[in-house]
């Protein structure tokens, strides 16, 4: 057991060198650095000793050593266009970008397992086939087109919902919330469904389509034909079966919303990572980009590291150990 | 079926046989994959044609008259016949744009879509039929960049090949700095595909044999595997043009995609975004009805095509 | 009253190009404690009729005539319920393929414990000891150790002894086998039609045996059911059928298996193949095939005729000797 886990970490850790590899190279060598941070009249003497003291005539090897030690350290220098640290923006904008992840992840989940269980179960119902065509429109409409829609309807004709911004956030220590606010949950809303109703479609697919493949198994006529009750099959035998799957489609699901999120975060102007990111890609904001990369590979990697442990949990055949080879001589 | 006199079958025309087939059956016993067909077909002749098929050139400077700006559509009150959609905040004919606009987002998700496939397929047949280290590799990183939404990595590679590009080029090459970063975002499941089809066949005796007598393994593998696979990637590349062209709008939309002077209509949804608050809700909304309307004819297209080549489903 | 009847069995099959008739007026009975092999090659219906038996046929397919009695009383059309009822109950299956019929993710003592229980008034501990003792019956060694072992922790030979305790745990009266040992190793092959044979005797079970091996019908059957092109050609005690096959396709199968004594140029080879469903030939569906073929059996279809006291084969050649129909 502990093998597997420990060849999943040492897999995390060479990704997450590789990405920083990528990142450090963008950081350090695409556009100059040196240019962006001194004017355009200065001279060449002035921009060699500007070379020289932000390091960048060190071995390369050096220059990507201190690179990761100031990376693990938080430090990714200033924002070309805020004129800020780098590190003081990503922790101002973290917590509004997870709680609006966060929260979509909740919406999306809840209504899409249970949505894709009971389309997988009920196949030929009318109502599975009317719930089926809802999520083909679902996955039809881009993520910036339910957001604009909804700021229509209730922003704009009706006037229920603020159509940009956070409303009013609680600062606990490091982290500000605004789930503590009437306005903070006003905000909140159609953000959060937005973001949510693709995913949402997407995992209703996935999962039905899980379920049917179960459904379609051996064991599951064996089970019938031992004579089993349709709850115990369905929900003992075939549900359990999605689950390992299923379990992927949430990892997956995760690192989608953080995707998705940096174009929920543009259009409703949520202060997020994701809005201070694109604003650096059309800048050409490179300390920024650099960070937001990183920062993302970890979310993912550590995501997928969770997913990996989880399978081994639900299935046992992961848990054989790698010398004692399944099904002896018997 | 037709027998000449001496008792051979021959089989009929070929239009024939496409209408007798299986696929054209449960083709033309759907309602809504043949809408879905003319829809697509519609979108890609009116794009294609789009100088004779739209009413007005939205682009030609000389044509535009300010005064005409922010015209509502032609059913309402102000509007005119003259433009059927309403026009935008620079006298541009909605209804024009949204054709032109087409165009551009088709051109851009198709030449993805391309890119795509031929380099998912060519990487999947080289790493299935050779193996080994090269196998493991093109499939590692195959997977590691399935767990990252396309988006994502579109996203970044759009953004870090902007800075490469020198700024007076940005323009001109956006178009494919943006091609390249779609399609590069999308290879993996081609290949993933494809793999699995030269692995199966690798294992085939007549490949074997083929492979004993010194038939040259490119032309076992385009003559044997490709066949095979292309049912299934061209469902995949169906499905990944509506993918492409979500990608494409939101990219344009975000403003990192095509560039302003040749709107998709994602840039056509960004554009008139700023103008839903003080009530001209056409300028976006139809825009947004198109985007939506052409990705939806084209994802029931390809769920219609993943049932009838799906065997398992017959 | 015999254990099953099967009388007239027709099963369809609704496709767009017409409806498939995959099988076709098929009559049986299965006595109590009775092995009744049903032989024939892939695609003559056998798993199909098993499949009906039991209630378990794949929609679009349904039977669309005929009458299937279990103890005097229907159960061709019954409501899922109670047909569930019956199912492990009266009537169990065995299928094919031992490592796709558990479920990888339970151990085999919770898939036994649970078929138990609902058979049974049994509680969780009772269930225990039983599903240990049929274990044991099975010949799993250490079944108390081994009960809390997963699927994938046995060979196959142990998991099909798995599948065929799951099948025993509460009695049936008749267990459907459809290629039971196909997916096994000939070695272990034997093994497992021994227990079944073993098991059957014991518990007095009857066994719809479907197979398309014609020694493991030797070995293990009291009649034999010859199934072509979804009817029965043949049907009879397995001695008579195999030492002296009435019908011609019954004769062309046994003289194409080699056998011991038998010293023989040539292993028979029946020309062509069967009949696709949706090309099945008028009048009797062998009669492409047949070296025996004349007029009347491109025309009219044969019902079984008796031939012989106990043998009973679809075939217009025993027309004549037919001692009332």
């Amino acid at each position: 057991m502990t093998a597997y886990i420990i060849q999943r970490v040492f897999q995390a850790v060479a990704v997450m060198i590789v990405v920083a590899f990528v990142s450090f190279l963008l950081f350090n060598f695409v556009g100059d650095p040196v240019d962006n941070m001194v004017g355009q009249e200065a001279s060449f003497e002035d921009r060699e000793a500007m070379r020289d003291s932000l390091g960048l005539n060190d071995p390369f090897v050096v220059q990507f050593g201190r690179f990761l030690s100031n990376a693990v350290q938080g430090e990714f220098g200033i924002s070309y266009r805020l004129q800020r640290p780098v590190a003081t923006l990503v922790s101002e904008r973290m917590p509004a970008t997870l709680e609006l992840v966060g929260a979509s992840a909740i919406l999306s989940i809840l209504l899409g397992i249970p949505l894709g269980v009971y389309t997988g179960i009920k196949r030929y119902a009318v109502s599975s086939r009317v719930i089926l065509t809802l999520s083909l429109v679902g996955v039809s409409l881009p993520t910036f087109v339910i957001g604009i829609l909804l700021i229509y309807v209730f922003s704009v004709i009706l006037g229920v919902l603020p159509s940009f911004g956070r409303g009013e956030a609680t600062q606990i220590g490091w982290w500000s919330t605004s789930f503590l606010t009437v306005s903070g949950w006003k905000a909140i809303i159609m953000p959060s469904v937005t973001l949510a109703l693709f995913q949402m479609t997407l995992i209703l697919r996935l999962v039905r389509s899980e379920m049917l493949e179960v459904m379609r198994t051996d064991y599951i006529k064996f089970a019938r034909a031992r004579g089993l009750s349709n709850r115990m099959v369905n929900f003992g035998h075939a549900f359990k079966n999605t689950l390992v799957p299923v379990i992927t489609i949430i990892g997956l699901n995760v690192g989608s919303l953080i995707a998705f999120s940096i174009i929920t975060e543009t259009v409703f102007q949520w202060p997020g990572m994701g809005f201070l990111f694109i604003q650096a890609v059309g800048f050409a904001d490179i300390p920024v980009m650099a960070a937001y990369l990183i920062l993302v590979a970890v979310i993912f990697v550590t995501i997928n590291l969770i997913v990996d442990i989880l399978y081994f949990v639900v299935d046992p055949r992961l848990r054989v150990d790698r010398t004692v080879s399944a099904g002896g001589q018997e | 079926m037709s027998k000449n006199p001496l008792g051979v079958v021959q089989p009929l025309s070929l239009l024939n046989r496409i209408l007798d087939s299986d696929i054209f059956y449960s083709f033309s016993r759907s309602p809504v994959t043949v809408l879905s067909a003319i829809v697509t077909a519609v979108f890609f002749i009116a794009a294609a044609f789009a100088p004779w098929v739209a009413p007005h050139n939205p682009f030609d400077p000389a044509t535009l008259e300010l005064m005409d700006a922010f015209t509502p559509p032609a059913w309402e009150a102000d509007g005119s016949t003259k433009f059927l959609l309403g026009t935008d905040d620079q006298g541009r004919d909605v209804f024009s744009t949204i054709i032109f606009g087409s165009r551009v987002s088709l051109i851009v998700g198709f030449s993805a879509v391309m890119f795509s496939a031929v380099l998912g397929v060519g990487l999947g047949l080289l790493a299935g039929y050779i193996g080994g280290w090269l196998e493991t590799m093109v499939m590692r990183m195959a997977d590691v960049q399935l767990t990252i939404p396309a988006i994502l990595v579109a996203l970044m590679i759009d953004g870090v090949a902007r800075i490469l590009v020198p700024v007076h080029l940005r323009d001109v090459m956006a178009i494919y700095v943006l091609i390249l970063a779609i399609g590069i975002s999308d290879w993996p499941r081609y290949a993933r595909v494809t793999r699995g089809a030269a692995l199966v066949e690798r294992n085939k005796e007549y490949v074997s044999a083929a492979r004993v007598i010194g038939v040259h393994p490119i032309k076992i593998m385009l003559g044997h595997v490709l066949p095979n696979v292309m049912g299934p990637v061209l469902v995949l590349a169906t499905i990944g043009l509506a993918l492409a062209i979500i990608t494409e709008a939101t990219l344009s939309f975000l403003g990192v995609g095509v560039p302003p002077t040749q709107p998709s209509l994602g840039t056509l949804i960004r554009v008139g975004n700023n103008f839903l608050f003080s009530g001209e809700y056409w300028i976006t909304l139809f825009p947004s009805l198109a985007l939506v309307i052409l990705v939806l004819a084209v994802n029931l297209l390809g769920d219609w095509l993943r049932d009838a080549l799906n065997p398992k489903l017959r | 009253m015999a254990l099953l009847e099967v009388k007239n069995l027709r099963v369809e099959f609704p496709t767009r190009r017409g409806t498939l008739l995959a099988i076709d007026d098929v009559s049986f009975d299965i006595d109590e404690g009775e092995v009744l092999g049903v032989v024939g090659e892939s695609g003559a219906g056998k798993s199909l009729t098993g499949a009906s038996i039991i209630g378990l046929l794949e929609p679009p397919g349904r039977i669309a005539a005929g009458q299937i009695r279990l103890e005097g009383k229907r159960i061709d059309h019954l409501p899922y319920e109670e047909m569930r009822r019956i199912r492990g109950k009266k009537i169990g299956a065995i299928f094919q393929d031992p490592l796709t019929s558990l479920n990888p993710l339970y151990t085999i003592g919770r898939q036994l414990v649970e078929t138990i229980g609902v058979h049974t008034e049994l509680d969780d501990a009772a269930a225990r000891k039983r599903a240990v003792e049929l274990l044991s019956e099975v010949g799993i060694p250490a079944a108390e150790r081994r009960i809390d072992s997963y699927p994938h922790e046995f060979s196959g030979g142990m998991r099909q002894r798995v599948v065929i305790a799951l099948a025993l745990c509460a009695n049936p009266l008749l267990i459907i086998a459809d290629e039971p040992t196909t997916a096994l190793d000939v070695s272990i092959q034997a093994q497992i039609i021994t227990l079944l044979k073993k098991l059957c005797r014991e518990h007095k079970t009857a066994v719809m045996l479907i197979t398309h091996d014609m020694g493991v019908i030797a070995e293990t059957a009291d009649r034999v059911a010859v199934m072509y092109a979804g009817r029965i050609a043949e049907i009879g005690p397995v001695r008579d059928v195999i030492k002296a096959p009435r019908h011609p396709y019954t004769e062309g199968l046994m003289g194409a298996i080699p056998m011991v004594g038998h010293d023989v140029e040539r292993l028979t080879q029946i020309e062509g193949a069967m009949p696709r469903l949706t090309e099945i030939p008028a009048g009797c569906s062998f009669n492409p095939r047949c070296p025996k073929v004349f007029d009347r059996c491109r025309k009219e279809r044969p019902e079984l005729i008796q031939v012989g006291s106990t043998s009973h084969a679809a075939c217009w050649q025993f027309a004549k000797e037919a001692s009332g129909a």
